[in-house]
């Protein structure tokens, strides 16, 4: 007797284990491999997964093998042209006839190896040993808060949750849509027998016959249940986790007009990177945008980076409407508020010592973290030299400079890297 | 054999397959195969999805094994194969297993399910159970359950030692796999409880095994003069995972066991290296004769024999040496070919069979497959029964390829004065001893630096790869001290090849 087996609900992925083990053991060459693949790619392609190729020397696994050389007879299907003793010349690169064979036995082709990293561990490995410095919640832990939402209707429930109109309007639907044949066919009967009591007559066998099909058309049509279960609604409601740990991220550009377009595109994909991150290690993020010449202004996302106007530059501007905005919607120790700031630290020179009183006396007091970068191949600017005081001697204040977009994955790691405890 | 007594039903046509239609097609197939003869052990049919066939493709196709990344490689990389359509999955997979299970991947055609049946769980199964290999070398009964061991085994110290430390452990026994099997004796019988049951005892036995191994030391220090040198091993060695684990000075007791995992392993594998065009020719035969009878018996319907003889053909296709996808002789087709010439031999010999193979030409071809079949491994299996006409059929001829010389020759084609040593040549494809190279343990020098050196023998001049040098790694990972490799060539002069020195008991300590 055969035993037949369907195995093909059994668990699934029988070789995630062996995956991660995978992962795992070549996490420097997927570390490498995704690294340039950022070099590569769009910022807005951050989020999906990518295809990682690793040399595959370094994923060999060494066998005891034998190498080309030495004396080889070997047997071939197919003769079409040799006969006993032929000579013939010894292929070039181990291609068909004698050293097909031997290039067999070496056994390694020496193509990269391939596969596809899903985007959970892509952002893992890319944000692996970063965490952000001073990460204080300011409330307590992680614990996810749920508030119960009305989500509509479903067709399955507990009875307490019964929606009556809903559960009614469906019963009607179906009666009326179950009984409309009978009905049509009850009329038309009825007009028969009022024909045919006319024509033969009360008792007539027509007459009897027409009364009970009419008797048992009205019985079919009772017989359609009032209400069915199939019709029962049940209101709907879905527990949404409510943000405990919410944060408010400020994008600051200077767009004054010695930011040209490729300064511009540096400074975005910083805000990128540091909305991915935030974007993991927290439920809920607003994203304020602030550009700034000699004006700040508040805009969305498209025009913070893509607007055209441009002119002179102060700083203190676009931290001073940031400090508002603190103050009127992120205010009351609700929100984790992160700065970022890019410029190319070409600021009006009476301008910077204002910055950075704004910045030490009315924004970091506030700020996790903020982060400041000056997009500039020279020397440091008027701007950097007032931030190198305020960096001193504050521990949630940090700077970099930047000078050419691929100079950012690094700096970006620089900013975050694990605070050592 | 019960005749039915009125004609049968057909069996269910179409492709769809269900759970009914797959037993009716089991059944029948089983009356014919048991008709000819074919003694198997019982069947377990599994159907399985496509991603759970990939799973079984990288744990070396066994149901369970242990976890190493090297499984996860393999996943990879046939999970990208087939994503992208480059290549299909194989039909079936059949584990040497009492009872014998057979996969049936889910999305075959109801006519596939039938092929794999008549194939794997009767070809296949029939062969694990009467090939003399496979008796000697696996123990069907207990496989399951020692991979089941060896896994929680494994997993134990990963949870104990670490998972990179049991990882480096099991890379440097893989890289030895095929030097970890023994040939000539039968190793003991594997059962879960007993291995259990004696493994603790095993472990103390093994460590004090070989701390009397080094504790004689310092007495043959002190009879230097008068002592002979001794030698160790005294007879070289070629189970190198074998002389591992039971002579590496520094490994603990679980690195042993581990060791000795993945050797029992290596030797439950090492029969299906050995009999490929046997195993796979015979499956292959059976399932295209036990077809074929249920056809002539009406039970089969067209459009069904038509999709098994097209994936048929497309499985003992041999494309000539001079297309750019050859790639190699196929097994399937030269054991196909084989054992059907071998009937045909039996059956309606010529001149030239009664020739070749006076024994059997004319004999019963039940009797002298069911020898063939026990008593042969592919080695000597082609070169008993490879006939004339399988070698014309094919078009066989030897190229002679010396580095030495400037042109490669032809030393024989399918003729009268060239079947002979086409035949020859062709078994020695097949000798594992000469397609792989010959290292042995030689010596281990107990007296100074604890090094051990191996010796590889060189066959026909043939070098070893480059891999040997990491491979030598490995074992001096697995020994603890110095590892050299030499290399003896046909003048009978050696060479030292590679050498990895380090001090490891430093480092533990």
């Amino acid at each position: 007797m055969v035993r037949i087996i369907d195995r093909r609900f059994d668990s699934k992925k029988k070789s995630a284990v062996n995956r991660q083990r995978f992962v795992r053991r070549f996490k420097q060459q997927i570390r490498r491999a995704v690294s340039d693949a950022i070099d590569g790619r769009s910022i807005r392609d951050l989020d999906n997964g990518e295809s990682i190729s690793i040399p595959a020397k370094d994923l060999s696994e060494p066998h005891f093998q034998n190498g080309k050389g030495g004396i080889w007879e070997q047997v071939f299907p197919g003769n079409d042209q040799f006969s006993s003793g032929d000579q013939i010349k010894r292929p070039q690169g181990g291609g068909a006839g004698g050293g097909g064979g031997k290039a067999s036995n070496e056994g390694q082709s020496e193509d990269d190896f391939v596969f596809q990293l899903s985007r959970d561990e892509f952002l893992d490995i890319f944000f692996d040993d970063l965490a952000l410095p001073n990460l204080v919640r300011t409330q307590l832990a992680r614990v996810t808060d749920f508030k119960s939402r009305r989500a509509g209707f479903t067709s399955s429930g507990v009875p307490a949750n019964i929606n009556i109109v809903r559960s009614m309007r469906g019963a009607l639907g179906r009666r009326l849509a179950l009984g409309s044949p009978f009905r049509a066919r009850l009329r038309d009967l009825q007009d028969e027998l009022e024909k045919a009591i006319e024509q033969y007559g009360e008792d007539s066998d027509e007459a009897r016959l027409l009364r009970d099909e009419v008797g048992k058309l009205r019985a079919r049509i009772e017989a359609i249940p009032f209400i069915d279960s199939f019709d029962l609604r049940y209101n709907n409601r879905v527990r949404v986790p409510l943000p405990t740990t919410q944060a408010v991220m400020f994008c600051v550009m200077d767009v004054s007009g010695s930011m040209d377009e490729e300064k511009k595109a540096t400074a975005k994909r910083f805000f990128m990177l540091l909305y991915l991150f935030l974007n993991r290690t927290y439920e809920h993020i607003e994203v304020v945008f602030i550009r700034h010449h000699t004006i700040a202004k508040e805009t969305d996302e498209d025009e913070f980076f893509h607007s055209r106007e441009s002119g002179g530059t102060v700083v203190s501007s676009a931290l001073e409407l940031m400090r508002d905005i603190i103050r009127e919607r992120y205010a009351g120790g609700q929100w984790n508020v992160y700065g970022a700031q890019a410029s190319d630290g070409d600021n009006w020179d009476n301008d910077s010592p204002i910055c950075r009183q704004i910045l030490d006396e009315e924004i970091l007091p506030w700020c996790q973290y903020f982060a400041y970068i000056e997009i500039t191949p020279g020397e440091p600017q008027n701007l950097w030299r007032e931030y190198e005081k305020l960096h001193a001697d504050s521990n949630n204040f940090a700077m970099q400079r930047i000078e050419s977009p691929a100079d950012i994955y690094p700096v970006f790691r620089e900013l975050f890297k694990k605070s050592l405890a | 054999m019960n005749r039915p007594l009125k004609k049968k039903a057909p069996l269910p046509a179409g492709s769809e397959w269900t759970f009914e239609s797959i037993e009716r097609y089991h059944t029948e197939i089983a009356r014919v195969a048991q008709g000819y003869g074919l003694d198997t052990y019982p069947v377990q049919i599994e159907i399985i999805t496509a991603e759970q066939m990939m799973d079984a493709y990288a744990s070396v196709g066994m149901p369970v094994n242990y976890h190493h990344w090297s499984f996860g490689k393999q996943f990879l990389s046939t999970e990208k194969g087939y994503r992208r359509g480059q290549m299909g999955l194989a039909y079936e997979i059949v584990i040497n297993s009492n009872p014998c299970i057979a996969y049936l991947m889910e999305e075959n055609t109801l006519p596939m399910q039938g092929l794999v049946i008549a194939h794997a769980a009767y070809g296949h199964n029939s062969f694990f159970k009467g090939n003399y290999l496979f008796r000697t070398w696996t123990n069907a009964d207990a496989i399951i359950d020692y991979l089941i061991f060896a896994r929680n085994y494994i997993a134990q110290c990963e949870e104990r030692h670490g998972v990179e430390e049991v990882e480096l452990l099991l890379d440097s026994c893989h890289a030895l796999m095929n030097l970890g099997v023994d040939r000539y004796k039968r190793p003991p019988k594997l059962s879960m409880a007993k291995e259990k049951l004696r493994q603790d005892e095993r472990e103390e036995y093994l460590q004090t095994q070989v701390n009397d191994l080094w504790r004689t030391l310092p007495s043959h220090d002190l009879r230097k003069d008068s002592a002979p040198e001794r030698r160790f091993p005294e007879e070289p060695e070629e189970n190198l995972l074998y002389f591992i684990e039971k002579n590496a000075p520094l490994l603990e007791p679980w690195q042993r066991e581990v060791v000795r995992i993945v050797r029992k392993i290596a030797q439950y594998f090492f029969p299906q290296r050995q009999t490929q065009v046997m195993n796979e020719g015979w499956a292959t035969f059976w399932h295209y004769t036990l077809l074929n009878t249920l056809y002539d018996e009406g039970l089969l319907a067209d459009s069904f024999m038509l999709e098994f003889l097209q994936s048929h053909t497309n499985v003992v296709f041999q494309p000539p040496y001079n297309v750019r996808w050859y790639n190699g002789i196929n097994p399937y087709a030269l054991g196909f070919a084989m054992w059907t010439d071998l009937r045909r031999i039996c059956e309606h010999p010529t001149d030239e069979d009664r020739r070749w193979f006076p024994d059997i030409a004319g004999s019963d071809w039940h009797e002298t497959f069911d020898f063939a079949m026990r008593n042969f491994k592919d080695e000597s299996f082609v070169a008993q029964y490879l006939s004339p006409k399988v070698m014309r059929d094919f078009r066989m001829f030897a190229i002679y390829d010396d580095e030495k010389q400037e042109n490669l020759k032809v030393s024989a084609i399918h003729d009268d004065a060239g079947f002979r040593h086409v035949r020859e040549i062709l078994s020695e494809h097949y000798n594992l001893g000469s397609r792989e190279p010959n290292i042995q343990v030689w010596n281990v020098d107990l007296r100074g630096d604890r090094s051990l050196t191996l010796r590889h023998q060189r066959w026909q001049g043939r070098p070893l790869a480059d891999s040997a040098q990491e491979v030598v790694k490995h074992i001096a990972r697995l020994w603890g001290f110095n590892v050299r490799l030499e290399s003896a060539k046909d003048d009978g002069t050696v060479e030292l090849l590679h050498e990895t020195r380090l001090e490891k008991r430093k480092a533990r300590n």
